[in-house]
């Protein structure tokens, strides 16, 4: 059901570029590719963080992609899930909640980072921090398993960010396979929210956003780590959810 | 804040409606032939300019609506003065636009500059009388139809009743009749119980030119349904279903967002529909819903280009589209300020440019033409120095003549076909 053969879209521009140099770079592999699209996308939903409401329908389509890279990715076996016979396996279909995404400027507004983006790049910043207990705790009793996925990515992607970019990304992912649907709020009430200012991490972003450039995102800085309001995020997904049926009703 | 968001001529041509990011309304006006100035007829001039929407703070989510307009409707004129809708992301107002090119004099309890007279000046009666006075074109709203959409509103329909408008907005679509501001009738909701869940938002909503019962909308997965409010009240299942089927062989990651429609159109004759998606502008007899009936690429050479115009997110460009007033001929928007005409009996297809230094007034556009691959020809621009900033995403056709509207970025340009 997935397409081999992707058309080399994203690296159009750089190829002529590149082959003239002396060190001829190696035509990116399809899995490369993915995986840029991947990150670029997941950081394209963490910006939808303004005053103004963002754009429904662009979220959705960008959760939609996500959605199919990762749906490609599971098939692909890239992308191996541990406890397979495990119930929650529906909930793999909603591997990214559009609604948390969406809810997040409400969040934004009040003063609280964004909870679910920061779930995803608070995870592969946290690998550079290399701080986090909470998160390591998680990850401890998933690592072996891993270490064979860990392999080929690494293999595949050498910049390590992005191989520890997976690899938390998975966590969130079979965690939330794992529980019960309603288990997002506890899984941000277990990860550690100390992650960076928004501001960095955009100005990051901007360096990154170039026509023609659809580079791997592997320059986030390194982030100043904000307190963490780990304690008000059921508390939050509770006021968003009463706001939600206010203003709706 | 100058930002043209809609442009869209009323019902006879003779006005034409711009709204901006500011929430600003300009209505221009068409010249009337004169003896004097042969060559002034089909110039417009600015008949009237309001501040429609202003920018609101919602407080329950700590969120701003954007006074930008996003869409105007003409309503038919029914007397002496004109009336629009005119929609910001959550609110609708009905406007009326009237001249007054006489004043009242002689009255006898006020003075000529608005003061009382005092009582015991008042020595004669006298009827007052209307002199000419310069024109004045006054714009009041009349009702203003509030908070009846959770989410952003895209689109407004007025029906061919005239009585009643659809507004929808990313989930649902809301009946309006036009004297009633306190009610409305929700006719299609698709949100679903768990927004987790949620996979497609509603793009664009028309109702049918003639038959009032009937309405579309157009979705982000690229489709289309037609749905008959004769049916139910709540017209979540649909009298038909267009879609057409994807070939396997282009498919890839971006092929969802580039198949999101943008625009819905119906034709004059209610026969057809447009649909404008990222790369094409398609024509469906509403007769046969498998498949489109004609397909035009707008600017195919940015296929290959999809993933940096993700990046750069323009790829979620929305562009218009309209036809002319015979149907014959279709227009749509495109990037580098270029807009595409299609003629739909000779296949023929022109891409002009709407800027200063390739339009002087009077003179004949030039044709341009991108350059796909190979070897660039003189007067050819490449695709890699097109301005993706300069993007045309809303046009107008005038209903009887040919005089299209062209909205780049804070300009609006105005072409006529030349007549020997």
């Amino acid at each position: 059901m997935f397409v081999r053969g992707l058309k080399r879209k994203c690296f159009d521009g750089e190829e002529d570029i590149e082959g003239t140099l002396a060190g001829i770079k190696a035509i990116p592999s399809y899995n490369l590719q993915r995986q840029s699209l991947l990150d670029m996308s997941l950081v394209k939903l963490q910006l939808c963080h303004m005053l103004v409401e963002p754009n429904l329908c662009r979220s959705v389509l960008i959760a939609n992609t996500v959605r199919q890279i990762q749906e490609e990715m599971t098939q692909d076996g890239t992308w191996q899930m541990i406890n397979t016979q495990s119930p929650g396996q529906a909930s793999l279909d909603r591997l990214v909640s559009t609604d948390i995404l969406c809810r997040s400027s409400r969040d934004q507004a009040e003063g609280k980072h964004l909870p679910a983006y920061g779930a995803f790049s608070k995870d592969f910043e946290s690998d550079q921090a290399q701080e986090s207990s909470e998160t390591m705790s998680t990850t401890s009793s998933v690592q072996a398993p891993r270490n064979l996925q860990s392999n080929v990515w690494e293999m595949e992607n050498p910049q390590e960010n992005k191989g520890n970019f997976q690899k938390s990304l998975d966590q969130i992912f079979e965690t939330l396979e794992n529980k019960s649907p309603n288990s997002v709020e506890d899984l941000f009430s277990e990860v550690d929210n100390s992650y960076y200012d928004l501001d960095t991490m955009l100005t990051g972003m901007m360096s990154n956003t170039k026509m023609g450039h659809c580079d791997s995102l592997e320059t986030f800085s390194s982030p100043t780590n904000t307190a963490s309001n780990s304690n008000c995020k059921s508390d939050l997904n509770d006021l968003d959810h009463i706001v939600e049926i206010l203003v709706e009703s | 804040a100058d930002i043209i968001s809609t442009v869209e001529f009323n019902y006879t041509g003779d006005l034409l409606a711009t709204g901006d990011k500011g929430g600003r309304v300009v209505i221009f006006q068409r010249e009337q032939e004169t003896k004097s100035r042969p060559l002034s007829r089909g110039e417009y001039n600015v008949y009237s300019t309001f501040q429609s929407h202003e920018p609101e703070f919602d407080y329950l989510k700590s969120l701003e609506i954007e006074e930008k307009i996003n869409k105007i409707r003409w309503l038919p004129q029914q007397n002496a003065a004109h009336f629009l809708l005119s929609t910001n992301d959550k609110t609708i107002k009905l406007w009326k636009i009237s001249e007054r090119d006489k004043r009242a004099e002689g009255y006898n309890l006020k003075d000529e500059d608005g003061r009382l007279r005092e009582p015991f000046r008042v020595t004669e009666l006298r009827v007052p009388t209307l002199k000419p006075m310069d024109l004045m074109v006054e714009a009041s709203p009349r009702r203003t139809f509030a908070n009846a959409h959770t989410y952003h509103i895209n689109s407004i329909s007025v029906n061919s009743d005239y009585a009643t408008y659809l507004s929808a907005d990313d989930l649902r679509i809301n009946l309006w009749h036009l004297e009633v501001t306190n009610r409305s009738f929700n006719i299609v909701d698709i949100k679903p119980a768990n927004m987790e869940e949620l996979t497609e938002v509603i793009t664009a909503a028309e109702f049918h030119p003639h038959h009032c019962n009937e309405f579309v909308y157009s979705s982000s997965k690229g489709t289309i349904r037609l749905c008959d409010m004769r049916s139910a009240a709540l017209c979540d299942q649909h009298s038909k279903f267009f879609e057409e089927p994807e070939d396997p062989s282009s498919r890839s990651f971006f092929s969802e967002i580039i198949s999101s429609i943008s625009d819905v159109k119906f034709s004059h004759s209610g026969r057809y529909m447009m649909t404008r998606d990222y790369l094409s502008v398609k024509v469906w007899d509403l007769n046969m819903e498998n498949r489109p009936v004609e397909t035009y690429q707008v600017h195919e050479y940015l296929r290959s280009k999809l993933c940096s115009l993700y990046e750069n997110d323009c790829i979620f460009d929305k562009f218009e589209c309209c036809w002319n007033g015979s149907d014959s001929t279709i227009m749509t928007g495109s990037y580098n300020n270029f807009f595409r005409t299609f003629e739909r009996e000779s296949h023929r297809d022109t891409t002009l440019e709407a800027s200063r230094e390739s339009s002087k007034p009077r003179a004949v556009l030039k044709p341009r033409k991108v350059c796909a691959s190979g070897k660039r020809k003189k007067d050819e621009i490449t695709v890699d120095s097109l301005d993706f900033n300069k993007k045309i995403l809303h046009t107008a056709w005038h209903p009887m003549e040919n005089i299209i509207a062209v909205a780049a970025t804070n300009n609006l340009y105005l072409f006529q076909e030349k007549v020997n």
